[in-house]
C-alpha cells in the first residue's frame, strides 16, 4: 500500500512532466473529471492529477525530512537528559513539557510566521521549490519531537544503570561513545517505531499548516496546500478537495498500520495509545 | 458419605494461535461432602485448568471444553447457564485462588469485596453485611477488622491478603472450596499458617476442600485422598497413606523421590525427573509420561493406559506393574 | 489529598512560565505588528518610531517580557524620543489581569478573547462528551465481544477515523450531510457559522450549527479512544481479581461494570488528560473550515496580523487550560487510585 503510494508519487512523475502540472488552462477552470483530467481541474485549470502525484512527492519528502530533525533533536534531548541526568535533564524535560502543554498547530503557525518567507526559492535537480517547504520541514522537526525525547530518555534511564553500560564506563571508554555506541543501538526499536508513526504525523502537520495557508506556498503543490481555500468549492468541485484529502488518509492510515505492525514486531511490551 | 461433585471425561482444550493446547484430557474424579482432595502435580499439568473448567472460569474463547460432565447434585455444571453458575459461583462452591497480591480488585476496599457475595447471594443489606463481614475477618484472624474494612488491598499483606481472600470465599458457607496452590505465593512461615487456618475452618464448617498443589509436603497432613496429575491426566488416585506408602505410577515414585524427608539419610541426593514435560500442543497418543519413564515399554509410546483400580481405591494409570518392573 | 492538590498546583506555576518564556521569544519575530496596525499604514518614520516606543518594541526582550509579566506602571518611558523618560507606564502586566490591548481593535486582549471563548468552550465540551461516552461505549462492547463481527468492523473503522486529517472529516461530512442530503430532499445540516441570521442565536440554532464541527472535532479522538479502551478493557478483563470476582458469582454487569471498568478507567483518565492540546489544535481547523466564531479562528486572524498581545493572550490562556486540566486529570486519577491517594 505504502509502496502503491511511493509509485504514485514517484513513478507518476514519469508520465507527466512537472510543467503540465503547473500548466494553466483558463478556459478549462473548474471542470469536473473526465477522461484527459481524470481527477478534474482546479481554479485556475490545472489538472488536479498531475498536481497530486507532484504534491505527494513534495508531501512525503516533507514528512521524511522532517522526522529526520525531529529524530535529530527528540534522540540527542532525550539522550542528553537520560544520560546525564541532575540540572540538564530537569532543564531540558521542564522545555519539553512546556512544548508539550502548546497544542502543536499553534506552535506550527507561530513558527511558521516567525521563519515565514526569508528563504528564497530553491533550484534542485533543475526543479524549482519553494523556500516554504524548507521551512516547514524545519518547523514540522522543531515542534514534534517532544514525545520522542521522552521515550528516549526514559530508555536511557533503564539502560544506563545495565551492567554493559557499567562495564564500558569501568573500561573508560567516553561518554559520547557509551551514549552513541553502547546505549543508543539498545534503544532503538521504540525509536523506530515513534518515528515511523512521525512520518505520519508529519504529513499531518504540514497538511495543517498548508491547509490554513501558512505552509508551502504555491506554485509548489502539497496535498495539504491544494486542500487550501478548497472549503470555497466544496458544493461546485468536490473533487478539489476529494482526491489530495483521499490520498493524505491513505498515506497516513498505511503508515499507521506499518508502525503499528512494527510496535508489535519489535516492541512486545508497549501498548498502542 | 454423599457424593458432592462427580466428574467425568472432562476435556478442556485452548485454541491459540500456535494451534491447540490439550490441557484436559478426560479427567475423573469425585469428592464426598467433607472430604479433602489434594491434586498433585507439575505446574502446567492441568490441575487449575481442571478445576477453572468445572466453575466455568476459563475465558471462551480461546478455552473449549470439549466433552465431560461435571455432576453437582444431579445438575451437570458444563450444561447449566451463566445465571444459573452465578448462583452456584461463591455460594455452593468457593475458589481461593494462588496469587493474592494480583487476586483483589485493587481500587475497591475490603470491605466493599467482601460484602459483595452477602449482597448478591443471601440478600443481605449494607449494615448487616458491613456486621458479618468483620466476623469473618476476626474469623480468618485479621486484628482490628472493624476498623480495616474501609482500607484498600494494597494496605495488607501478602499473607492478610490470603486471609481475606478466604474470608471472601467462605462467606455463604460453601460445601466445596477448591484452594488453588493458596499458599505456593508467601513464605513458609506463612504458609503453615494459612494451611493450619484452613484446616481449623474446615472442621468448623465441615465443608469439602479441593486442594491443588505441587507439594506433595504440604499434602500429606491436610488431605483424606490424593490424586497426582500430569500432562492433563490423572495418572494415580489414593488414599493419602497409599499414596505414600505404595505408590504405584513411575511419575509418582519420581515425585517422592524429588521430596526431601527426615527420615531419609542426609547424604542421599534428592532426585531430580530427567527430561521435560510433553508439548501439550501435540494430540497425546500414548502414555504422556513415557519419554521421561524407566519403565517404558513399548506399548506405553502409542496407547494411553486408563485410569484402573489396583487395591480398594487405589487406581492407576499405568501399563506397567511397578512393583515387578513387567506389564501389569 | 489535600497536600496533593497543593503540590501539583505549585508544580504546574514554574511550568507555565517557562511556557511563557518560550512563546515570548518566539512571538518577537513575528512580524511587525507597527507594519500591519489596525490596518492602516505607517508612513512617516517618526511615526513609526514613536509608535514603536510607545509600545514598547524598542525595548530588549526582556525588558518587554518583564512588562507584559509586570506591567510597566511603576516605571517612566521616552515616548517622544528625547531620551529622557517621562511618560509613565499604564500596562499592569498579566500577573495582575492585564494582558494588555489588542493592536488591531484597540479592546482589552481580556474582552477580545473573552467575546469568544465561550464559543470554543461549548464546541470542546460537547466534543469531550461525544468523545468519552461514544468511546467508552464502543470500546467496552467490542471488548467484550472481542473477535465479532462487529468487533472487526470497529477496529477497522477506528483504524481509519484515527488516520483521518480533520479537515478531509469537515469536507466530507459537509459535503454528505450538508450538499448531498440537501440535494437529495433530505433534512440537511448547516455548516456554516453558528446560527441562520434569520433565525437569531437560539439554543436549537446553535445546537443544530454544532452538529458538523462536534463530529469532526471528535472522530479522531473518539476512534483512538476506543481502541485503547479496548485493549485497556480487555487487558483488565484477563486480570486474577476479575476472575475472583467471577469465582465469587457476581453477575456479569457487576464484574464488567464495577470491577473491570473502575480499574480500565485509570489509564483511561491519563489520556484524556494529555490529549485536550490535540483536541484545541482540531478546533482551530474545525472552526476555520465551518466559520465558527471561536479563539481558533481570531488567534488565525490576529496572528497574521501579527497582534502579539492578543496571540500571547490565546497562548497562554490555552497553555492554562492544558496545565489546569492535566492537574485535573492527576487529581481525578488520584481519586480513583487508592494506591496514589494514600501515598503522600
Amino acid at each position: 500500500m505504502l509502496v502503491l503510494l511511493f509509485i504514485y508519487a514517484f513513478g507518476g512523475a514519469l508520465i507527466f512532466p512537472e510543467s503540465y502540472a503547473n500548466y494553466t488552462d483558463t478556459s478549462l477552470r473548474l471542470s469536473p473529471p473526465s477522461a484527459r483530467h481524470p481527477f478534474g481541474t482546479d481554479t485556475i485549470g490545472r489538472d488536479v492529477l498531475a498536481r497530486t502525484i507532484y504534491g505527494g512527492q513534495i508531501s512525503l519528502i516533507i514528512g521524511l525530512l522532517a522526522v529526520s530533525i525531529e529524530s535529530l533533536v527528540g534522540i540527542l534531548v532525550g539522550a542528553l537528559a537520560g544520560y546525564y541526568g541532575g540540572f540538564l535533564d530537569s532543564l531540558l524535560m521542564r522545555i519539553t513539557e512546556a512544548m508539550l502543554n502548546i497544542p502543536e498547530i499553534f506552535l506550527l503557525i507561530v513558527m511558521a510566521k516567525f521563519f515565514g518567507g526569508r528563504i528564497p526559492e530553491i533550484h534542485l535537480l533543475g526543479r524549482v521549490f519553494s523556500g516554504s517547504v524548507i521551512v516547514i520541514v524545519v518547523i514540522i522537526g522543531l515542534t514534534s519531537w517532544m514525545y520522542l525525547a521522552r521515550i528516549v530518555r526514559a530508555e536511557f534511564l533503564s539502560l544506563k544503570e545495565n551492567e554493559f553500560v557499567l562495564a564500558a564506563r569501568a573500561t573508560g571508554t567516553s561518554n559520547f561513545e557509551i551514549i552513541f555506541r553502547h546505549i543508543l543501538p539498545n534503544s532503538i526499536a521504540p525509536i523506530i517505531v515513534s518515528a515511523t508513526l512521525g512520518v505520519a504525523n508529519a504529513i499531518l502537520a504540514e497538511a495543517y499548516i498548508s491547509f490554513l495557508g501558512l505552509g508551502v506556498q504555491p506554485p509548489t503543490a502539497t496535498w495539504g496546500n491544494m486542500l487550501d481555500g478548497a472549503n470555497n468549492y466544496l458544493e461546485s468541485a468536490p473533487w478539489l478537495w476529494f482526491f489530495p484529502g483521499l490520498l493524505i488518509l491513505l498515506t497516513v492510515l498505511s503508515i499507521n498500520f506499518l508502525g503499528d505492525g512494527l510496535r508489535d514486531a519489535l516492541d512486545p511490551h508497549s501498548r498502542a495509545v | 458419605m454423599t457424593m458432592l461433585l462427580q466428574t467425568i471425561d472432562l476435556k478442556t482444550r485452548f485454541h491459540i494461535p500456535e494451534g491447540t493446547v490439550y490441557a484436559v484430557n478426560g479427567v475423573s474424579f469425585h469428592i464426598s461432602e467433607g472430604e479433602t482432595l489434594a491434586v498433585v502435580g507439575e505446574s502446567g499439568c492441568g490441575k487449575s485448568v481442571t478445576m477453572m473448567s468445572i466453575l466455568r472460569l476459563l475465558p471462551a474463547p480461546p478455552a473449549e471444553i470439549v466433552s465431560g460432565q461435571a455432576l453437582w447434585g444431579n445438575r451437570d455444571l458444563l450444561r447449566l447457564s451463566e445465571n444459573e453458575m452465578e448462583q452456584i459461583r461463591g455460594r455452593e462452591i468457593a475458589m481461593v485462588f494462588q496469587d493474592p497480591m494480583t487476586s483483589l480488585n485493587p481500587v475497591l476496599t475490603i470491605g466493599r469485596q467482601l460484602t459483595e457475595s452477602l449482597r448478591v447471594h443471601l440478600g443481605m443489606g449494607p449494615a448487616e453485611a458491613a456486621q458479618r463481614a468483620v466476623e469473618l475477618l476476626e474469623q480468618v484472624g485479621i486484628p482490628d477488622a472493624a476498623h480495616r474494612l474501609g482500607d484498600y488491598p494494597h494496605q495488607y499483606s501478602g499473607g492478610m491478603r490470603q486471609r481475606v481472600m478466604i474470608a471472601m470465599a467462605l462467606c455463604c458457607h460453601p460445601s466445596l472450596l477448591i484452594a488453588d496452590e493458596p499458599t505456593t505465593a508467601l513464605d513458609v512461615t506463612i504458609q503453615a499458617q494459612i494451611v493450619e487456618l484452613i484446616k481449623k475452618l474446615r472442621d468448623q464448617l465441615h465443608m469439602a476442600i479441593i486442594w491443588i498443589s505441587h507439594d506433595l509436603g504440604v499434602v500429606a497432613g491436610l488431605a483424606n485422598r490424593v490424586m497426582v496429575m500430569y500432562a492433563g491426566f490423572v495418572v494415580e488416585e489414593a488414599l493419602v497413606d497409599d499414596l505414600y506408602e505404595d505408590p504405584r505410577h513411575p511419575y509418582t515414585l519420581a515425585l517422592l523421590a524429588a521430596l526431601p524427608r527426615v527420615d531419609r539419610r542426609r547424604d542421599r541426593r534428592l532426585k531430580s525427573i530427567p527430561g521435560a514435560p510433553p508439548n501439550l500442543l501435540v494430540e497425546p497418543r500414548g502414555c504422556p509420561f513415557a519419554p521421561r519413564c524407566e519403565f517404558a515399554m513399548e506399548r506405553c509410546r502409542f496407547e494411553i493406559p486408563p485410569l484402573q483400580p489396583v487395591q480398594g481405591t487405589h487406581a492407576v494409570a499405568c501399563w506397567v506393574d511397578v512393583t515387578t518392573g513387567g506389564p501389569r | 489529598m489535600g497536600r496533593y492538590i497543593i503540590k501539583r498546583l505549585l508544580q504546574g506555576i514554574p511550568l507555565l512560565f517557562f511556557i511563557s518564556i518560550i512563546l515570548f521569544v518566539l512571538m518577537m519575530n513575528m512580524g511587525d505588528p507597527v507594519a500591519t496596525m489596525g490596518g492602516r499604514r505607517v508612513t512617516r518614520a517618526s511615526d513609526y518610531e514613536r509608535l514603536r516606543r510607545q509600545l514598547g518594541l524598542d525595548k530588549p526582550i526582556y525588558t518587554q517580557y518583564l512588562y507584559w509579566l509586570i506591567g510597566n506602571d511603576w516605571t517612566k518611558t521616552d515616548v517622544d524620543g528625547d531620551g529622557v523618560a517621562e511618560t509613565p507606564g499604564t500596562r499592569r502586566g498579566v500577573l495582575r489581569g492585564d494582558f494588555g490591548v489588542s493592536l488591531v481593535s484597540r479592546k482589552p486582549v481580556l474582552q477580545v478573547i473573552g467575546e469568544r471563548l465561550p464559543n470554543t468552550l461549548i464546541l470542546m465540551l460537547a466534543s469531550e462528551f461525544v468523545i468519552i461516552v461514544g468511546s467508552l461505549l464502543v470500546g467496552v462492547y467490542s471488548a467484550l465481544r472481542q473477535y465479532s463481527a462487529l468487533d472487526h468492523i470497529i477496529t477497522a473503522l477506528s483504524f481509519i477515523g484515527y488516520s483521518m486529517p480533520i479537515f478531509f472529516i469537515a469536507l466530507l461530512s459537509m459535503y454528505i450531510f450538508g450538499v448531498l442530503f440537501k440535494r437529495w430532499g433530505l433534512p440537511y445540516l448547516p455548516t456554516v457559522g453558528m446560527f441562520d441570521p434569520q433565525a437569531g442565536k437560539t439554543t436549537a440554532q446553535v445546537l443544530w450549527h454544532m452538529v458538523l464541527p462536534v463530529l469532526s472535532i471528535s472522530i479522531i479522538s473518539f476512534a483512538a479512544y476506543s481502541r485503547y479502551i479496548r485493549s485497556t478493557m480487555l487487558e483488565v478483563l484477563g486480570q486474577d481479581y476479575i476472575r475472583t470476582a467471577r469465582a465469587k458469582g457476581l453477575p456479569r454487569r457487576e464484574v464488567v461494570y464495577v470491577h473491570a471498568l473502575k480499574n480500565a478507567s485509570l489509564p483511561i483518565v491519563t489520556v484524556v488528560g494529555l490529549d485536550l492540546p490535540l483536541l484545541l489544535g482540531g478546533a482551530v481547523v474545525t472552526e476555520r473550515i465551518f466559520a465558527w466564531p471561536g479563539m481558533g479562528r481570531l488567534f488565525l486572524d490576529h496572528v497574521s496580523r501579527s497582534d502579539l498581545p492578543v496571540v500571547m493572550g490565546i497562548l497562554m490562556m490555552i497553555a492554562t487550560a492544558v496545565v489546569v486540566f492535566q492537574i485535573l486529570t492527576d487529581i481525578v486519577y488520584a481519586w480513583l487510585d487508592p494506591r496514589i491517594r494514600y501515598e503522600k
